[in-house]
């Protein structure tokens, strides 16, 4: 679970340009489940998505996961995080182009340095369980949309996270393709992963996969709905 | 350990596939590199070879040679100080020495004519005979004619039997000289008996005693100049010292720009490379990871640079007779000698041409590469 | 193409192999100088040698740069050797630029001489 306490979070703190993202922001996250961060564009969703993966420290307030607070961390334990905690699928998905897809989502696992064969195996898995073996050999930037998201995905599952962060998902995707999505994120609840996604997106929200819908405004939550089945 | 290792074959592997991208830009980064790391390398192999044949082969120079001088010129030693030189106490083997030059206009060459003593029987020439350097008998093709044929400049033809050539292995001492006998080398010169000699060469029966020779005869023979061995020696340490020097300084500063130009590159990261540094970092990167796999960047070129430019000027050098240097080595000269070079290196200047070409260019990036690797990650939300 | 068909070699693989067989031929250029130099050293008497040369015929100078006397016997050559033409001649062979003068010059009364030309080298 994460506990989001109190937590705001201020851009160019003290100067005329500043900017209150978050402000006081209260929230828990179950496990295990697919929560939205539902919100128009400015509500501060994204911003509290990067505090909850470690990609920023709030500017006050605590986040906790699974009861220890991780909002504190020294970098190079807030890089380990990300590393293993957390997969990430970014709204620009950010493949590192030039590089083949195998490895884009091998990447997230070289710090820590695995047996070659073994990450290549477990990337060649990764892959295949998102239809994309075919591609593995072929440079990133040749794929289609699609495609590239579903190797975002891979890469964020490469190191067997428990929570998967994903931003606005279906920003750069057609409605057949949302449809694959959904697949997706079903197949990831299925294996036991707790999802934390941010859109505005009906076809989303509305989806029957959704169990936590927290709406945000202006920096703040303006309400929870636990979904009902 | 192993898992540090393990961890930067990860980091080598992205650094390498992030330089594939641009490899033509890289490749030609590392051949230019190359290329310097080569030329620095080889004229440091071949100066220290130089200097090792002279320390090997002028051991055995003569220990103290007199020369005369007039009005402040090499000119001939009179007879008479052969007498002279015996009279001081403690010299032996007293000899004058007729040597010169010689060019020849046929081919635009060089010769040192000298007299062999006749004290070895296999140097010894008879009247009519003459023995060639390796590089003479090239130029001449005396193996072929089996005779060398001297022109005077007054016309006078002189035809000897060649009755040696001179092995290549000591071409580097030898293989401009013509050894005639001292009656063809008079007549050859127009030298009268009276004339005197080019110079005296002479032992020493105490070797501890040759300063104090040397001052004695410098008394005894106020104009004369006395070279001894130990002279020769150190005339030899410094050969190419200077030039040399200036070559490496010269190069070394292409080595500077090069980590300046690595510094620029490090320091002025393009937008592109800045967001896959926060990419990597989001993804779970360490700063230290993000570093060291910068580092690799420059450390691999550096390193191949360095190991590909020693082992190409080794061969250059040694088994290639220094081709590069050659036209420079050889100025105007039509005689060049062909021998093969004693591979002698200075090991303590190879180690400085590995830190100097891999540690400034590493030096270089560390500062601008630590300033990226601490991007914020929250960049790629944006 | 996929990766299952031919045995993926790590690009990392390709250049430590690399570097490795770069490493052997500089340290098996480092034995050969060894080995060669230690022959080397051994005296050599047989009339071909360079030693053995050098001690017969009284040899003073390698004959590295045969285009001007003070170039093919610098250990013999004074320091005005280049200029003895002219005074004022520039010293214009090639190899000039790589022979020093012999360092025991100055002890033979010729120091004027050096300090008028000694800037030049």
């Amino acid at each position: 679970m994460i506990e989001v306490e109190n937590v705001s979070r201020v851009y160019n703190e003290g100067r005329p340009n500043e900017v209150r993202a978050l402000n006081d922001v209260t929230l828990r996250i179950p496990d295990h489940a697919v929560t939205v961060l539902k919100g128009p564009s400015g509500s501060g969703k994204t911003t509290l998505l990067s505090l909850i993966g470690c990609l920023a420290r709030p500017t006050s307030g605590r986040i906790l996961l699974d009861g220890e607070i991780i909002s504190a961390l020294p970098e190079h334990f807030m890089a380990k995080m990300r590393r293993e905690r957390f997969g990430f699928v970014f709204q620009r998905f950010h493949l590192i182009r030039g590089l083949s897809v195998v490895d884009n989502v091998m990447l997230p696992a070289y710090p820590a340095a695995p047996d070659y064969r073994e990450l290549r195996e477990r990337a060649m898995a990764a892959l295949r369980r998102l239809r994309l073996e075919h591609r593995a050999g072929m440079k990133v930037e040749l794929l289609s949309g699609g495609e590239t998201q579903r190797v975002a995905i891979a890469r964020a599952l490469i190191n067997d996270p428990e929570w998967v962060l994903a931003d606005e998902p279906t920003a750069n995707l057609d409605s057949a393709l949302v449809e694959q999505l959904l697949e997706e994120i079903r197949m990831l609840k299925a294996d036991g992963k707790s999802l934390v996604i941010t859109t505005h997106d009906p076809r989303i929200i509305d989806s029957d996969v959704v169990d936590v819908v927290a709406e945000m405004r202006d920096g703040k939550i303006t309400s929870v709905t636990e979904v009902e089945r | 350990m192993f898992h540090w290792l393990a961890r930067q074959r990860y980091l080598m592997d992205y650094t390498l596939a992030a330089m594939w991208r641009r490899k033509w830009r890289n490749l030609v980064l590392l051949v230019v590199f190359t290329l310097v790391v080569f030329l620095l390398a080889s004229v440091s192999f071949f100066g220290s070879a130089v200097r090792f044949e002279a320390k090997r082969a002028l051991k055995f120079a003569p220990e103290v040679m007199v020369q005369n001088l007039v009005l402040g010129r090499h000119a001939l030693a009179p007879a008479d100080w052969v007498d002279k030189l015996k009279g001081i106490r403690g010299t032996r083997n007293v000899r004058g020495r007729l040597w010169g030059y010689f060019y020849d206009q046929g081919n635009g060459a060089n010769y040192t004519v000298m007299v062999a003593d006749g004290s070895d029987p296999s140097l010894a020439v008879a009247p009519d005979e003459v023995i060639v350097g390796a590089g003479v008998a090239r130029v001449r093709e005396v193996e072929k004619l089996r005779n060398l044929l001297l022109l005077r400049p007054d016309g006078k033809l002189f035809k000897l039997r060649a009755k040696r050539i001179l092995s290549d292995d000591s071409a580097l001492l030898t293989h401009d000289l013509v050894l005639l006998s001292e009656a063809d080398f008079r007549e050859f010169f127009n030298l009268p008996r009276d004339a005197g000699f080019t110079d005296i060469a002479l032992e020493v029966r105490n070797r501890r005693e040759v300063a104090t020779i040397a001052n004695k005869i410098s008394q005894r023979l106020p104009n004369a100049r006395v070279v001894t061995r130990e002279d020769i020696l150190r005339t030899y340490e410094n050969v190419f010292s200077w030039r040399e020097g200036v070559l490496q300084a010269m190069l070394a500063a292409s080595l500077a720009a090069f980590a300046i130009f690595a510094f620029d590159k490090a320091s002025g990261l393009s937008a592109e490379e800045r967001r896959e540094i926060g990419i990597l970092k989001a993804l779970g990167w360490d700063t230290s990871d993000i570093l060291a796999m910068k580092l690799w960047e420059g450390a691999l070129l550096a390193l191949f640079a360095f190991l590909i430019g020693a082992v190409a000027a080794y061969a250059h050098v040694f088994l290639f007779q220094a081709g590069v240097l050659a036209p420079v080595l050889k100025g105007w000269a039509v005689l060049y000698p062909q021998a093969p070079l004693t591979p002698q290196i200075d090991r303590l200047q190879l180690v400085t041409l590995a830190m100097l070409t891999i540690v400034p260019f590493i030096a270089a990036t560390l500062v601008p590469v630590w300033k990226a690797a601490i991007t914020d990650p929250e960049v790629v939300m944006r | 193409m996929t990766l299952r068909e031919a045995p993926h070699i790590r690009r990392s693989t390709w250049a430590l192999s690399l570097l490795a067989l770069l490493f052997v031929a500089l340290v098996a250029a480092l034995g050969h100088s060894w080995l060669a130099v230690t022959a080397a050293k051994a005296p050599l008497q047989d009339d071909r040698s360079p030693t053995y040369l050098t001690r017969a015929l009284g040899l003073t100078d390698l004959a590295l740069f045969t285009e001007a006397r003070y170039t093919r016997h610098p250990a013999m050559a004074d320091l005005f050797t280049p200029f003895q033409d002219a005074p004022l001649s520039m010293e214009h062979f090639p190899a000039g630029s790589l022979v020093s003068p012999p360092p025991h010059l100055p002890a033979t009364g010729t120091l004027k001489v050096e300090t008028a030309h000694g800037e030049r080298r």
